[in-house]
């Protein structure tokens, strides 16, 4: 294996609703930003990987825009995912650890505030059986909640406390969208929106975009003192149907942090991007996280769920941890599919 | 094989959006309903893009708000088609010609239609838009019906070979 290590990284605003920008508009600066604070120019990128989906813009081949942004003559060697931009870092990630690349550039975007996103979510079910019933994203997730909660698996104080500590963490987070001090009791006093799911236990909606450079080691070091070298990445996806799932836990998660040797040893920082309370009880679980972790200092994806940027995001995150010198150990997690369908886990080290 | 009868039911799906243009598309549109045809200059090499977008898709440089460029509604056909096939919100009559314009001052195309002969239609030929009557006018390209020949020479193949 290579040495690859995540270098530099630049995000948006988590906003609830850009109205002037299109999507290209929210990703160019981003853009802009890194270049600026990284000294990157298009001659040192061997690669280039998106995340977004057209199912947000509500237009097909909508992601071809976001090349704008990146400059594409003379041209450049892409891809594209209709996924989060963490699996466009995965494959960025197989590129160079193939040899036919040592430096990439992944970047994730999307614009959910253009279409209704829970419904817009139900276009990502089985199309046969589920998808036809129209199912919308919350009322999805509550079910999945409502199976945890009453199988014993984990109480609604617990998921409150997650909304709690999330926002509150986010207030150090200038790109936060949802922040501040609230109380388990004041959010239990809450009505539902879809029971037993309330407001504090769903991710806000947001619009935003995020971009990173990753390089193998005689590269990094032109960028970062202290590079977050990738010390294990995987991802593992669940079965389509719901019926034959163990929806009380995650064992994708689970799986793919063993792959990751996520519990060889302490972990420092963990950035989550489970976007209701009860998954990230689970997430936590499959990752076998505790209090000798910080958890999501960032705010996680309850603080700003910028999709098909918010896993990148997360990456990103826990990099900046290692870079600053403030965690040795990170992993990072990004999720696709309805009730932690699939799962991405990044370990990130210092050394 | 069982004999239960097969039934089929019909589910409709539908997203609605509330789309937006962006801020340099919709600087384009509310030009282009008051009969102005704009385009963007490229900062770094001066380049001309039309219709004017948010950067400059070479350099990945934002396009400044003073590089805005008003284009004449004239230029020259790069390169055409002959459609025999019909599709909607076209003003012409089977066949039509399609036609990529090389405004001038642009340095990027524009797919347009032509109300020309089939016969003398060529690479190289002057052409002008045709407008709708000002009081249709809206926020869309569709405000020039089509475009027609001038009666000009052509325009020196070495003036859009690198438009083509
Ligand atoms: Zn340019």
């Amino acid at each position: 294996m290579r040495d690859v290590a995540v270098v530099g990284f630049a995000q948006s605003d988590s906003m609830r609703r850009e109205t002037d920008r299109n999507e290209v508009e929210i990703l160019i600066p981003v853009m802009q930003e890194l270049r600026k604070k990284t000294g990157l120019t298009n001659d040192q990128v061997d690669f280039v990987c998106s995340g977004s989906s057209d199912y947000l813009a509500g237009q097909s081949f909508a992601f071809i825009a976001g090349l704008d942004a990146v400059g594409a003559w003379p041209p450049i060697c892409e891809s594209h995912l209709e996924m989060d931009g963490a699996w466009a870092l995965y494959e960025a990630w197989v590129k160079i650890q193939m040899g036919y690349a040592d430096l990439a550039l992944v970047y994730g975007f999307g614009k959910p505030s253009m279409g209704d996103l829970p419904l817009t979510m139900a276009l990502q079910l089985d199309p046969y059986t589920t998808m036809p019933l129209w199912p919308d994203a919350i009322s999805i997730a509550a079910i999945q909640a409502r199976l945890c909660q009453e199988g014993g698996t984990l109480s609604a104080e617990e998921m409150a406390e997650r909304a709690v500590r999330d926002r509150g963490n986010a207030k150090s987070n200038p790109y936060a969208q949802v922040k501040g001090d609230f109380s388990v009791d004041g959010i239990l006093a809450d009505p539902y929106i879809a029971n037993p799911l309330r407001k504090h236990d769903c991710s806000p909606i947001s619009d935003g975009a995020s971009v990173m450079i990753i390089a193998s080691a005689e590269k990094a070091r032109e960028f970062q003192d202290r590079p977050a070298f990738i010390r294990g990445f995987e991802h593992i996806c669940e079965p389509m149907d719901f019926g034959v799932r163990d929806l009380t836990s995650s064992k994708s998660t689970e799986i793919a942090a063993e792959k990751a040797g996520v519990r060889a040893d302490k972990i420092d920082v963990a950035e989550l991007s489970a976007p209701f309370t009860h998954q990230e009880i689970l997430v936590e679980r499959a990752l076998g996280l505790d209090e000798s972790t910080n958890i999501n200092p960032s705010g996680g994806a309850l603080a700003g769920n910028p999709i098909m940027a918010v896993g990148l995001t997360r990456i990103g995150e826990a990099a900046a941890r290692i870079w600053d010198g403030s965690a040795d150990r990170a992993v990072a997690h990004a999720t696709s599919g309805p009730c932690l369908q699939q799962n991405l886990v990044c370990l990130m080290e210092g050394n | 094989m069982s004999e239960d009868p097969i039934e089929v039911f019909l589910q409709p799906i539908q997203l609605d959006y509330d789309y937006t243009a962006g801020v340099s598309a919709s600087r384009f549109l509310r030009a282009i309903e008051q009969g102005k045809l704009l385009g963007q200059r490229c900062p770094v090499d001066g380049r001309v893009y039309f219709p004017s977008r948010g950067s400059c898709p070479q350099h990945a440089v934002p396009f400044a708000d003073d590089g805005a460029v008003e284009l004449p509604d004239r230029g020259t056909i790069v390169t055409y088609s002959i459609v025999r096939v019909p599709s909607e919100n076209i003003p012409l009559e089977l066949p039509y010609i399609t036609v990529q314009v090389l405004l001038d001052g642009a340095d990027t195309v524009l797919m347009h239609v032509l109300d020309g002969d089939l016969d003398t239609v060529r690479m190289g030929l002057r052409v002008e838009a045709v407008w709708k009557p000002k009081e249709e006018w809206t926020t869309s390209l569709a405000n020039i019906l089509y475009f027609r020949p001038l009666d000009e020479p052509d325009a020196d193949y070495d003036s859009y070979k690198e438009h083509i």
